[in-house]
């Protein structure tokens, strides 16, 4: 597999890597994939009052092309409202990284990574 | 075998060209990589390969998808035959009489499971007799293989025709190429081919490398079952310094062919001339024939005594092809054509190649001369 | 000074020994005859070589040189046998038993013959990569004509208990195949007391060239075979084609020298091989996989748990492994002989294998231990699952969304 200079740049350097706490204010997780599958991403966003995403954070257990993958959302998420980083299509982050066809799932999987963490932050939020 | 001896076998297999050599030995050295792993080394061998493939098609004419490397012309002639076989219910399979055993042996397999076959007759310059060609085509043959130039007598075919006529009669034809390819132009999609075989050791490749081109849309079961090699048709890890010699010969080969077989064709002539003055038979001698191949006989000479002679006196050549002569009794090739079996038994070949120059054969006449010579007055006197 | 990558890839295939690769120019310059041609010196003379070398791979394996025929490889040797034997034996049966953890040569091998319309058992293998004796025993037929059980696995190394499965084939007429690649020069073979009928070799599991192997036919009592190459009649009828002089060269010469050398070289191997089973077990969360006492010395496959195998693999690319079979690499799918010793997919997928060999050194092994504790220490810092699991989730009981 020959991984494009994107992928390794955030597979090196992977950006925003961590975890906040699950309780902490405007906190989102959103947890996809599975390890049977070889692939799973916990995206977390945190929301401020003003509805923009201040900040985000993952860990990705599977390949290069998954961890990029969601190395670049939490880059491209920040300073988003939630309906403009739901906007992000999986073409997107598999263009931005030069993934082959035989990698465009992991770029599926962190489209799926932010739609999951915005509906955690939605159900909360009706919730209260 | 002295190193002044003259090579004049180069139908049973040519010396290893030195820039092949050169290009090979990397792949038997420091780069070692197995083409399927994942890592670095792995990778590399895998380019080499496609490298190679891409040299290969070229110069054949061919689509470097068309091309399934094999480990020898044998093995792409019984991938050919068997695999096109396997595909479809028995039937009728046509081969030439005068084809090398692995086309000849795999039809015959294919007989003993239940497909009908037919050994296609030649005339006695060795050419496919055209009545039986038609015969053949007329049993609407599911599969065709005639060879385009004989290993023995050097006769070519009309492949081009032959290839036209069996795929209007909906036959898969295809052509063992082995001793034509690098030694004759040829095209494998201008001649209309269903598939054709190469080997890369006759012409100044390594042994152990080989090809059958496959017209894209053709299928056939693998002989080989395995990891999956070669799309799956060739399962085994590649032979990457051999692959890569092959692509390094195919394309030095085409690249001199015409300019060879002008200069080649010229020494044949010399020699077949000098020989019938001897009052040698030169076997297929009007048919249109490779460039490098005399093959003859001496009537009363055993040809096996003939060339153990020569071969002491510093001249290889054959008697017969070299993957038959293990074998005792007279050529199929000749038997074929209808050359009396006294007659046959006296056959000796000569191929010659790009080291042969007139030097050679003008020695090799004259060490003949005095063989043929001195087993005539043997003869006689034991005939008293 | 330590040259990058580290080849720890053995398995996949070993570099040419130099003195093979010197063993070999010769037939790649002035001696090229064609060992077929009987008419002249050159052919003499390579056919002398070839008989030579067969001694010297016979030797190896303590088997007859008229038993040995030259095949392209240990693929085509495995098809040659299989095939060969339940052809020519299909009137006795056409019943075959295998194993789930064989190479594709033989499965692949086998599926075909049941397309064929042979019937196949698939054995399962214990939890530790062996067969089971008594499930081996069941699964025999009244018309079981051929049994295909390898001698080294090349994923996990063990050794299959050859001996006593031959000896029940023995028993019952069964013909016995063993796929030995990966086994000659790592494990000692002696022929004369194992009752195995046809065994499989490869030149470039042991240091030879590429595109060259050989299967053992037993003469006494006498396995038959149904030819598989036709043509010229090459090797006794059983595989026509042109013999590749300066490989089948190469072949002798790399199995004289691992018959000199084994016994030095499999200490040495395996006191590498164990240094790096310490080194990685001080790591958390690592598990062996396959038996470590039933195991070729220089085999180690170690599955690093929360951790995905192929980016584990572009972490270290420093050192030259494979995750799974080389052959399989290319597939996404976990490992075959994993999945049949029952480990769960993640770690399937989070396995490599490690192989070391002839040119492998303790400095090499001791920067592989460095570069995977820091780089499984880096991964699992950014692992979810590691995460959950030091929080004490247990990943079992999680509702992991299909995808």
């Amino acid at each position: 597999m020959t991984y494009s200079d994107k992928v390794l740049d955030h597979y090196e350097n992977p950006r925003n890597v961590g975890s906040f706490a699950q309780d902490e204010e405007g906190v989102a997780t959103g947890m996809v994939g599975a390890p049977a599958c070889g692939d799973v991403m916990k995206l977390q966003l945190k929301v401020g009052r003003d509805g923009l995403i201040e900040d985000a954070r993952f860990k990705t257990y599977g390949c290069g092309s998954a961890i990029a993958s969601s190395s670049l959302v939490t880059e491209w998420v920040k300073g988003k409202t939630l309906d403009e980083a739901l906007a992000i299509k999986n073409s997107q982050i598999a263009e931005e990284l030069a993934l082959p066809p035989v990698k465009i799932h992991c770029s599926v999987l962190a489209e799926d990574a932010i739609r999951a963490a915005v509906a955690d932050y939605r159900k909360k939020h009706e919730e209260q | 075998m002295s190193d002044d001896s003259v090579y004049l076998d180069w139908n049973a297999t040519a010396p290893l060209d030195p820039v092949v050599r050169e290009a090979m030995l990397p792949w038997i050295g420091a780069r070692f990589g197995n083409a399927s792993s994942g890592h670095e080394r792995g990778r590399q061998a895998r380019a080499a390969i496609e490298a190679a493939r891409e040299r290969v098609a070229a110069a054949a004419g061919a689509h470097p998808t068309e091309v399934i490397f094999t480990s020898g012309g044998t093995e792409a002639n019984n991938l050919f035959l068997k695999g096109v076989a396997a595909h479809g219910k028995p039937g009728w399979v046509a081969v030439g009489a005068t084809e090398h055993p692995s086309v000849l042996e795999p039809a015959r397999q294919l007989a003993r499971q239940g497909w009908a076959l037919r050994e296609i007759g030649v005339t006695e310059s060795g050419a496919l007799d055209a009545a039986a060609w038609r015969e053949a085509l007329a049993r609407r043959p599911a599969i065709v293989s005639v060879m385009f130039a004989n290993n023995e007598t050097g006769v070519v075919q009309d492949i081009a025709a032959l290839a036209a006529g069996a795929r209007a009669a909906g036959a898969c034809f295809h052509s063992d190429a082995v001793q034509a390819f690098g030694r004759l132009a040829l095209d494998f999609r201008a001649l209309g081919l269903a598939a054709m075989t190469l080997s890369a050791h006759k012409i100044g490749g390594p042994p152990g490398a080989g090809a059958l081109l496959l017209d894209k849309r053709m299928d056939l079961a693998p002989l080989l079952a395995g990891g999956g090699q070669e799309r799956g048709l060739r399962s085994g890890t590649e032979n990457v310094a051999a692959l890569v010699g092959f692509g390094v010969a195919a394309e030095r080969a085409v690249a001199r062919q015409a300019a060879e077989a002008a200069r080649l064709a010229a020494l044949r002539e010399v020699c077949a001339a000098r020989l019938v003055a001897l009052g040698a038979t030169v076997f297929a001698r009007d048919a249109e024939r490779l460039p490098n191949t005399v093959y003859f006989a001496f009537d009363g000479i055993d040809g096996g005594t003939l060339v153990e002679r020569l071969d002491r006196a510093g001249f290889a050549c054959g008697s017969g092809s070299a993957c038959s002569s293990a074998r005792p009794g007279a050529s199929h090739v000749l038997r074929a054509m209808g050359v009396a079996p006294e007659r046959a038994r006296g056959a000796v070949r000569v191929s010659m190649g790009c080291d042969t120059g007139a030097g050679e054969i003008a020695a090799f006449v004259a060490a003949l001369a005095r063989n043929v010579a001195a087993l005539k007055s043997l003869a006689a006197v034991s005939v008293c | 000074m330590l040259k990058l990558p580290i080849y720890l890839d053995y398995s996949a295939t070993t570099p040419v020994d130099p003195r093979v690769t010197a063993a070999m120019i010769p037939w790649l310059t002035e001696r090229f005859g064609n060992p077929a041609s009987r008419s002249h010196a050159f052919g003499w003379d390579a056919e002398a070589a070839v008989e030579e070398a067969r001694e010297n791979v016979a030797a190896l394996v303590g088997a007859d040189p008229r038993e040995i025929i030259w095949t392209s490889g240990a693929t085509e040797s495995d098809n040659l046998a299989i095939k060969g034997a339940a052809h020519f034996y299909r009137d006795k049966g056409r019943h075959l038993v295998t194993v789930k953890t064989e190479h594709k040569a033989v499965l692949d091998t086998v599926r075909e013959l049941e397309r064929e319309g042979y019937t196949a058992t698939y054995l399962d293998v214990r939890e530790n990569g062996l067969v089971d004796l008594d499930v081996f025993r069941a699964a025999l037929r009244p018309d079981t004509s051929v049994v295909s059980v390898m001698l080294v696995n090349n994923e996990i190394g063990v050794i299959q208990p050859i001996e006593e499965i031959g000896a029940i084939c023995r028993d019952k007429g069964i013909v016995f195949h063993v796929d030995a690649a990966q086994a000659a020069g790592k494990v000692d073979i002696d022929l004369k007391k194992l009752p195995v009928d046809l065994m499989s070799f490869s030149a470039h599991k042991t240091y030879g060239p590429k595109g060259v192997g050989a299967l053992y036919v037993r003469r006494k009592p006498r396995i038959r075979l149904q030819a598989q190459m036709h043509g010229g009649g090459h090797e006794r009828g059983l595989r026509s084609g042109t013999l590749p002089t300066h490989q089948i060269v190469g072949m002798g010469e790399a199995f004289r020298l691992a018959r000199e050398e084994m016994a030095d070289e499999l200490a040495r191997v395996r006191a590498l091989r164990d240094r790096l089973l310490a080194g990685i077990s001080a790591i958390e969360a690592t598990y062996v996989n396959g038996d470590l006492e039933h195991r070729a010395a220089h085999n180690l496959n170690v599955s690093f748990a929360y951790i995905e195998g192929e980016s584990l693999m572009m972490a270290i690319k420093d050192i030259a492994v494979s995750s799974g079979s080389a052959c399989t690499s290319a597939s996404l799918e976990p490992s075959y002989v994993l999945r049949a010793l029952g480990r769960e997919d993640e770690l399937a997928h989070s396995s490599i294998r490690f192989t070391l060999g002839r040119f492998t050194t303790a400095e090499e092994i001791d920067y592989a231990v460095e570069l995977l504790r820091a780089k499984v220490g880096k991964l699992r810092d950014l692992s979810p699952l590691w995460e959950m699991a030091q929080a004490g989730i247990d990943l079992d009981s999680v509702q992991w969304a299909a995808h």
